[in-house]
């Protein structure tokens, strides 16, 4: 395969140089997947061994992010005070999800506004902890409300009050939240 | 070549049908597994890989795992997390939590689920034998959502391992399979050519170049049919049709510039420049860096040559030379730019990665001229992976220096409450024993009572159920019998008829009462037992609340010193391998600006020359026609060349020659 940039021999012969810039101009070079070829510098085996170091400082840290949300959960949210928050969405539910507020006994705990990428994450599915705290045993008053927009483009906002009771264990509340095209309440809740 | 396209429409596929099959349609039962999938499906994958690592640890640390919420997801969570350290380029440790999945005691079909996704590590790991292996491992059932998915992938498979046959019965299979439209066609396409069915194999790469889709990876695959079948039609000649599909691909699609540029040259190999123009007038006028782009800027001029339009050709040839010099000019400061260290600065500039687009805006970023050829850069799968490395060692050392930072806090928060508790905490544990003491006495008692009336049912004793009163009054007689003596009672029957009297009436009432009083003894008890539990209730509170009290300031300062060693050896590794990583990068990014500086230098002289002659030729067509007449006529050879199709055309094989004779016509 010839090099569409071939080398001039010489200068003087015009028309040959021209011949050899359109030859090298050939359909197979046009064509052809185009690849990047590595300087002499950087080997293959430079790069995967490079790739295996960095694989391996990637686990380290890992380990040590696991550990510190043990840590983290145990000294800040013991489990007979944690309240855990989760939002998640009604499957298939296309309505756009602009904000959510939440207020926890009287007081406000979460306001999320949510971006392109979070919203796409709750309709496929995801669950987000949206607030983490602790409370004391016994029943408390949880306030939700939404903002967003409708397929049509109108305003769809809702409110929904919730009682719920913390045990001596960790408390997880699921907040789903539907659009106004859903069959089911606005708001739901689910203590796990 | 065919290994090449194949690669790519590989990893075009890849990117549309990404790990959402898999998690997608599951009910949860873990809120953590949600929020794990929350992270993944934002692409977010360190934050994904630690909550589900996290949440696997807290499983297997707990005596009864079949209890934990996670239970219910257990198998799933192996795989993601699986899944999610491939997204997360950690290769090797992918595969190692797969092949655990396999080698355990599972079902048939959790099994072969695990052996698809371990045989799509060594695929995309390019391991291609390895690929093999595996995926010949499956056997029995296959998850329903996976039957297609694991037939696509052995197809791919056997194909890179050269099994075109194999692969073809595949793809033949899953032609009508709506999750792979356009791939599966492409790729039995690709497999036929493979095995020199030539007639086959081009009908099937003209069907998927016919697909009607919205889907952007669908249209891009469809695109890259039809451009794979044009530019090998155009390589045997067959001008006509290969221009037919070079014309399907969409002009703003992301092979449109070399459909455009193939499209010139079918015209110009039928010597009809131009038709060429068309196409090349329009790629001249995209993105410079780009190569088919700047081959046409020297296309252009090229047939407007041909046509005789020697001064337009000139100028054009200009134009080329000007926007030549300009690249040379960027390329320059691209490269000491990347010398000085800019270049990897501005790939960690924050703002860019807000934009899923980020690659392309990169090159639209003011006073960094290091990002303009980085498209093309980016085109390296060894580059890319380089930069996916320093970007994530990059995360790496925030993340470890924002933890850094928490262990302070962390021990503050600690020494505040010691600070609180351990002055409160002795006089607490002092009242605590004391109502200890009392509590444990209470607890004896009620269980000593329950024992009686249990024993009661067996053997009735009235008398245990005697009112305090009743005691008090048969304790009175009692001793009203003793003072009187037992001679002076048999001497006054009338006093002894009336102890006699009241004796009788107090166990009258106590006989006769016995049945009712038991059962309220019973409803007391159970009355007792409810106080009894919301005491123990209180009680194990209390417990609960005086361990949360030691446990919130006691414990950690062993492992916070440990967590913090770690930390900071991290950080020094990252900042180590940063360093290396950055440094591979500028010479991978220098290496490729030098190549295509020398490219397009090469480029400039051929130009330079060009014009010049171009100008000549506009020069010596001014000349009375009279003496080029004249000229035709002591040359008959070059007329004869004029007249005979092709003759001009460049070819490979004598374009010295066919120049030449040019030369002396035009002369």
């Amino acid at each position: 395969m010839m090099c569409f940039y071939c080398t001039i021999r010489t200068q003087r012969k015009v028309f040959i140089y021209m011949s050899r810039f359109f030859r090298g101009f050939s359909l197979l070079v046009l064509f052809a997947v185009t690849t990047i070829s590595m300087g002499e510098e950087v080997s293959k085996e430079q790069i995967k061994g490079l790739d295996e170091q960095v694989q391996d400082i990637k686990k380290d840290v890992l380990g040590i992010s696991a550990e510190l949300n043990m840590l983290e959960e145990k000294l800040l949210y013991p489990s007979n005070t944690q309240i855990s928050l989760f939002v998640a969405m009604s499957e298939k539910d296309k309505f756009r999800l602009d904000s959510v507020e939440i207020e926890l006994d009287g007081k406000s705990v979460a306001h999320h506004i949510y971006s392109f990428k979070e919203l796409e994450a709750l309709q496929a599915g995801g669950m987000q902890r949206i607030y983490t705290g602790n409370v004391r045993t016994g029943e408390h008053q949880l306030k939700v409300g939404f903002i967003g927009k409708s397929i049509a483009g109108n305003e769809h906002r809702k409110f929904e009050n919730y009682t719920f009771k913390k045990g001596a264990g960790p408390g997880l509340i699921e907040i789903r939240l539907a659009g106004p095209g859903v069959n089911t309440k606005s708001i739901q809740f689910k203590d796990w | 070549m065919s290994g090449k396209i194949f690669r790519s429409a590989v990893l075009l596929f890849a990117a549309h049908s990404a790990f959402a099959s898999e998690t997608e349609r599951l009910e949860l039962k873990d809120p953590y597994f949600g929020e794990a999938l929350y992270y993944a499906h934002q692409g977010e994958y360190f934050d994904a890989i630690s909550r589900l690592d996290t949440e696997l640890k807290q499983y297997y640390g707990v005596d009864e795992p079949q209890l934990d919420s996670l239970y219910f997801h257990i198998n799933e969570a192996e795989f993601s997390v699986g899944d999610f350290e491939l997204s997360y380029r950690m290769h090797r440790r992918a595969g190692r939590a797969i092949q655990a999945v396999i080698e355990g005691n599972v079902a048939p079909a959790v099994r072969n689920e695990a052996i698809f996704r371990l045989a799509r590590i060594y695929f995309q790991k390019e391991q291609n034998v390895n690929a093999l292996h595996t995926i010949e491992r499956i056997e029995g059932d296959i998850p329903p959502h996976l039957v297609t998915e694991v037939a696509f992938l052995k197809g791919q498979i056997y194909m890179v391992n050269g099994k075109f046959a194999e692969a073809e019965n595949i793809f033949q299979s899953l032609e009508g399979a709506k999750s792979h439209e356009g791939f599966a066609v492409y790729n039995l396409g690709i497999s036929r050519l493979a095995q020199e069915k030539e007639e086959a194999g081009v009908l099937s790469l003209a069907k998927a170049g016919q697909i009607s889709s919205n889907d952007r990876a669908v249209l891009a695959i469809k695109d890259k049919a039809n451009l794979t079948l044009g530019s090998r039609l155009l390589e045997k000649g067959e001008l006509q049709a290969a221009k037919q599909y070079l014309e399907r691909v969409r002009l703003d699609g992301p092979f449109s510039n070399r459909a455009l540029l193939g499209l010139g040259w079918a015209d110009v190999k039928t010597e009809n420049y131009e038709r060429a123009l068309v196409p090349w007038t329009i790629l001249a006028k995209r993105n410079v860096t780009d190569q088919s782009v700047q081959e046409a800027m020297l296309g252009v001029p090229y047939s407007y040559g041909k046509l005789g339009l020697y001064g337009k050709s000139a100028l054009n040839y200009g134009r080329a030379l000007d926007a030549i010099g300009t690249e040379l000019d960027k390329l320059d400061t691209s490269i000491n730019s990347i010398k000085d260290g800019k270049f990897l600065k501005a790939l960690v500039r924050e703002e860019i990665k807000q934009d899923r687009n980020w690659v392309i805006k990169l090159r639209e970023l003011e006073d960094s001229p290091e990002t303009y050829y980085l498209m093309s850069l980016m085109a390296s799968h060894d580059f890319q992976s380089s930069l996916q490395n320093y970007f994530d060692l990059e995360q790496l050392r925030k993340r470890l220096e924002s933890w850094d930072e928490y262990y302070h806090s962390f021990e503050d928060i600690i020494a505040l409450r010691r600070q609180y508790y351990e002055p409160l905490l002795p006089s607490i544990d002092d009242q605590f024993r004391k109502l200890d003491s009392v509590i444990r006495l209470r607890l004896e008692q009620r269980d000593r009572l329950n024992t009686r009336l249990q024993s009661m049912l067996v053997s009735p004793r009235p008398d245990f159920l005697a009112t305090a009163e009743e005691r008090i009054a048969g304790e009175a007689i009692t001793r009203l019998v003793k003072r009187i003596g037992k001679e002076s009672l048999r001497a006054n029957p009338d006093v002894a008829y009336r102890i006699n009297r009241l004796n009788g009436y107090l166990h009258w009432n106590i006989h006769t009462e016995y049945d009712e009083r038991f059962t309220q003894a019973f409803d007391n008890l159970y009355a007792l037992d409810e106080d009894i539990a919301r005491l123990k209730e209180i009680y194990a509170s209390f417990v609960r609340t005086r361990q949360a009290a030691t446990q919130s300031y006691q414990g950690y300062d062993e492992q916070i010193r440990r967590l913090r060693i770690k930390t900071r050896n991290a950080i020094s590794k990252v900042e180590t391998l940063m360093a290396r990583q950055g440094h591979m990068l500028e010479v991978m990014a220098v290496n490729q600006l030098v190549q295509r500086r020398q490219r397009l230098e090469s480029s400039q002289v051929k130009a330079r020359f060009a014009m010049a002659e171009s100008y000549d030729r506009a020069t010596t067509s001014q000349a009375p026609a009279a003496e080029t007449q004249a000229q035709d006529e002591k040359s008959p050879a070059a007329a004869v060349d004029e007249n005979v199709p092709g003759a001009n055309a460049p070819t490979l094989e004598d374009g010295t020659e066919e120049t030449e004779s040019q030369g002396q016509s035009e002369q």
